[in-house]
C-alpha cells in the first residue's frame, strides 16, 4: 500500500490519503493554531470580555464583541435600550460587509477572474491590478466602507470599543449618519457590479460547482421570529439538504442542549454536531450559504429579488459550496440596504444607550451571526463577576466536517488520472485550496493563513520509506 | 537594497495572533495599490507564494511565537530579511497571545479538550499539528528585531508612515507615537 501524506508548514494544512488503488480515500483540513481563550479569560471581570474576546479574531472582531456583550446583558439581566440595539445591528451589518468584501475581492476574485490555473505569482490581489484594476479598486473601497462605519461607531476599525454589557458606549450622531449616507450609492453600485460580474462567470466553473463541496447536509442559521434573514438576534433554525425543516425555532441560549462538540486527533479545531444525529452524522453547515437556505425571505427589496433567484439554483436547498461566493454577495447587498434603512430610523438616535444594573445572574449566553456563521459565547462568573469558565462555539469550527468532505470530494474528482507519485497539476492543487476558500474559514478564530495553505505531499511505503515528494 | 533599479522587497508574515494587524494593513485601502508601485510585495498571507523567499528587504511580522512552526518560521524570516519589524503588540510584548503564560500549557489544553463536553478528547497531533511551546515568546526573545511598531493593532496611518519611511531608507521617527492605538 502506498500512502501519501501531506506535511506542510503554516497554520492550516491539508492532507490527502490515497488507498492502494491510488484513489482518494479521505482528506483532512488541519487547523494548527491554538491560543486558549477559554482558559486565559478566567479570573477576569466579565465586563472586560468584549475587549478581550475581540482579539480572538481581527477579521470579525465585531461578532465576538457582540456575542460577548449579549452574554454580558444576560449576566446583568437587562434588556438594552432600542438605540443600543440599533447601533449594534449597524456595526454588525458593517462587519458582514467588510469581511465578505475581503473574502470575495481580495481572496477569491483572483481565482474567479484569473482562473484556477493562473500562475500562482499572479493569483492574488496585486495580480488583479493589471487587467481588473477598477474591479479591485471598487472591492477595496467596499471593504473600506464597512471598516469606516465600524470606525465611526467604535473609534477604530479593528478591535473597536463599540459595545459592552448593557449597551453601547456613545450616542450615534447626525454627522456620522451623513457620512455613512454619502457612501451608500457607491457601495450599492459596487455590490451590484460584483453580482453582475460573478453570475455569468459561474458557467465557466460548472465542473468546480459540481465537484467542490456539493453534497446534502444540514444547514443551521439564526432567523427572525418571522423566519427571515437575521444577523443579530433571533431563533435557531435547521433544515436538511432537501430543504425539509428539521427544527423550526430553537433558543440560542440553550444551544448546548442540541449542539455538541467533538474533537479530532490532527486538528485544534472542534467539530460541533447536532446532538439528535450524533457525531459525525450530525455535522451541519453555517454561514452565508446556510443563512440563505434557511431564511424564507431577506426583508429588503433588492436582496429579496436576488434571494428568490438564488433559491432556484437548488431543490429545496442550494448544496454547492461554490455558491457561498454568490450567497456572500447577496448578503452584502442586504447589508448595504439595511445600513441605509437604519440611517432613517429615529430610534438609532435616542439618548438612552446603556442599561445599568449590577450582576444578576451567574451564567450568560450570547449569540449572533458572524460573517462565517452562528457564534456562541457562554460565560460563568462568580459572585464578584469574575469569569470562572467560558465556552466559545466559533462559526468556522462548525464548518469543519463540511470542509473535510469538500476537500475530499474535490481531490477525488480532480486527482483522477494523476499517476501515483506524479506531481498533480498546480491548478488541481489550487482547486483543493479553493474548496476551502468557499467557506472563507476565519482561520484566526481557529487558526491562520487566510487565503492559501502551503502544501507538501510525501508518498510513503508501508514501512514509512519516502517514495516521492511533492512541494508547493 | 541590492541595486538602485530594483524595487525594495516587502514581506508580511503572521505568527500567533488574531490577524488584526494584517487587517489594519489592508486598511491602507487604495494606498495598497500605491504601495505595490513602490515595493515588490513578495510574500504575504493574502498572496499565493508558499515559502518565505530569500533576499527580502523589509518584513513585518505579526503575532507572538507560540508553537514550533512559529519558531522555525521566525528564524527563517530573520535569516532572509534585512530589516525585521515586530508588527503590533503580540509581536512586541506577547500581548493577548501570551496571556496563556499565566497558566500551565497543560491546564490551558485540558480546559479546551478534556474538562469539557468533547466526545473524543485531546488532539495528539499525529505529527501534523505543531507542538505548542510551554511559554509564548515575544519575537525579540527569539531573534534580533530591528524596529518595533506597537498597537493592537497599529493604525493604517501608522503602518503607512512607518513602511514608506523604511522604503525610502529613512529611520521612522519615534515622536508622537503612542501605544495601544
Amino acid at each position: 500500500m502506498i500512502q501519501p501524506v501531506t506535511r506542510i508548514e503554516g497554520h492550516a494544512k491539508i492532507s490527502i490519503h490515497l488507498n492502494d488503488a491510488g484513489e482518494v480515500e479521505s482528506a483532512q483540513f488541519h487547523i494548527t493554531e491554538f491560543r486558549g481563550f477559554e482558559k486565559l479569560c478566567e479570573g477576569r471581570p466579565f465586563a472586560e470580555m468584549p475587549g478581550l474576546m475581540s482579539r480572538v479574531c481581527g477579521i470579525c472582531p465585531v461578532s465576538h464583541i457582540l456575542a460577548s456583550s449579549k452574554a454580558g446583558d444576560m449576566l446583568l439581566g437587562v434588556e438594552i435600550p432600542p438605540a443600543a440595539e440599533k447601533q449594534r445591528r449597524l456595526v454588525n451589518y458593517a462587519q458582514i460587509l467588510q469581511s465578505h468584501a475581503l473574502s470575495f475581492f481580495h481572496l477569491s476574485a483572483p481565482d474567479l477572474l484569473l482562473g484556477m490555473d493562473a500562475p500562482p505569482a499572479k493569483r492574488n490581489i496585486f495580480g488583479l491590478l493589471e487587467n481588473h484594476a477598477d474591479f479591485l479598486r471598487r472591492g477595496i473601497r467596499l471593504r473600506q466602507f464597512g471598516q469606516r462605519v465600524i470606525e465611526l461607531v467604535g473609534g477604530k476599525s479593528v478591535h473597536p470599543a463599540c459595545s459592552g454589557p448593557g449597551g453601547v458606549h456613545a450616542r450615534f450622531t447626525t454627522a456620522q449618519r451623513d457620512e455613512i449616507l454619502s457612501w451608500i450609492p457607491e457601495a450599492m453600485g459596487s455590490v451590484t457590479m460584483a453580482l453582475d460580474r460573478l453570475k455569468p462567470l459561474l458557467d465557466g466553473f460548472r465542473e468546480e460547482i459540481a465537484c467542490m463541496g456539493n453534497f446534502p447536509s444540514l444547514f443551521l442559521a439564526t432567523v427572525s421570529r418571522q423566519g427571515g434573514l437575521e444577523f443579530y438576534d433571533g431563533v435557531i433554525k435547521i433544515i436538511d439538504g432537501a430543504g425539509n425543516v428539521v427544527t423550526e425555532s430553537l433558543d440560542p441560549a440553550r444551544y448546548y442542549t442540541y449542539l455538541g462538540e467533538a474533537s479530532e486527533d490532527s486538528s485544534f479545531v472542534k467539530f460541533p454536531f447536532y446532538r439528535p444525529l450524533g457525531y459525525p452524522g450530525g455535522y451541519y453547515r453555517v454561514g452565508p450559504l446556510a443563512r440563505l437556505n434557511v431564511a424564507r425571505f431577506a426583508g429588503t427589496e433588492r436582496a429579496d429579488r436576488e434571494l428568490r433567484e438564488f433559491k432556484q439554483r437548488g431543490d429545496g436547498a442550494v448544496c454547492e459550496a461554490f455558491h457561498y461566493h454568490l450567497a456572500r454577495l447577496i448578503e452584502m447587498l442586504h447589508s448595504v440596504e439595511r445600513i441605509e434603512e437604519l440611517m432613517s430610523d429615529p430610534a438609532l438616535f435616542e439618548e438612552s444607550i446603556h442599561a445599568r444594573a449590577a450582576l444578576n445572574r451567574r451564567e450568560g449566553i450570547g449569540s449572533c451571526e458572524a460573517p462565517r456563521g452562528t457564534l456562541f459565547h457562554h460565560y460563568w462568573v462568580d459572585a464578584n463577576g469574575l469569569m470562572t469558565r467560558a465556552n466559545l462555539l466559533i462559526a468556522t469550527g462548525q464548518n469543519s466536517q463540511a470542509m473535510n468532505l469538500s476537500v475530499g470530494q474535490t481531490a477525488r474528482h480532480f486527482f483522477k488520472g494523476v499517476a501515483l507519485g506524479a506531481r498533480p497539476d498546480e491548478g488541481i492543487l489550487n482547486r483543493v485550496e479553493a474548496a476551502i476558500r468557499c467557506y472563507d474559514p476565519c482561520l484566526s478564530c481557529s487558526t491562520h493563513a487566510f487565503g492559501q495553505m502551503p502544501l507538501v505531499v510525501e508518498w510513503l511505503a508501508r514501512d514509512g520509506t519516502v517514495l516521492g515528494q511533492m512541494a508547493r | 537594497m541590492d541595486s538602485v533599479s530594483r524595487r525594495p522587497r516587502l514581506a508580511t508574515a503572521w505568527l500567533g495572533g488574531c490577524s488584526g494587524c494584517h487587517m489594519s494593513f489592508l486598511d491602507l485601502d487604495e494606498r495598497l495599490i500605491d504601495l505595490a508601485g513602490i515595493a515588490d510585495v513578495c510574500y504575504t498571507p493574502i498572496a499565493d507564494v508558499k515559502e518565505f523567499p530569500e533576499h527580502v528587504d523589509i518584513t513585518l511580522v505579526e503575532g507572538a511565537v507560540a508553537n514550533e512552526d512559529h519558531l522555525r518560521e521566525i528564524r527563517r524570516i530573520r535569516q532572509r530579511t534585512r530589516i525585521l519589524v515586530a508588527f503590533g503588540d503580540c509581536a512586541v510584548t506577547g500581548n493577548v497571545t501570551a496571556l496563556r503564560n499565566l497558566f500551565s500549557l497543560e491546564d490551558v489544553l485540558n480546559r479546551s479538550y478534556r474538562d469539557t463536553d468533547v466526545v473524543i478528547g485531546m488532539p495528539t497531533g499525529n505529527d501534523i499539528i505543531p507542538r505548542l511551546l510551554d511559554r509564548v515568546l515575544r519575537i525579540h526573545d527569539v531573534v534580533p528585531v530591528d524596529y518595533f511598531l506597537p498597537g493592537c493593532p497599529p493604525s493604517a496611518d501608522a503602518i503607512f508612515a512607518f513602511v514608506t519611511d523604511l522604503l525610502a531608507g529613512r529611520t521612522p521617527p519615534v515622536e508622537g507615537r503612542k501605544f495601544g492605538t
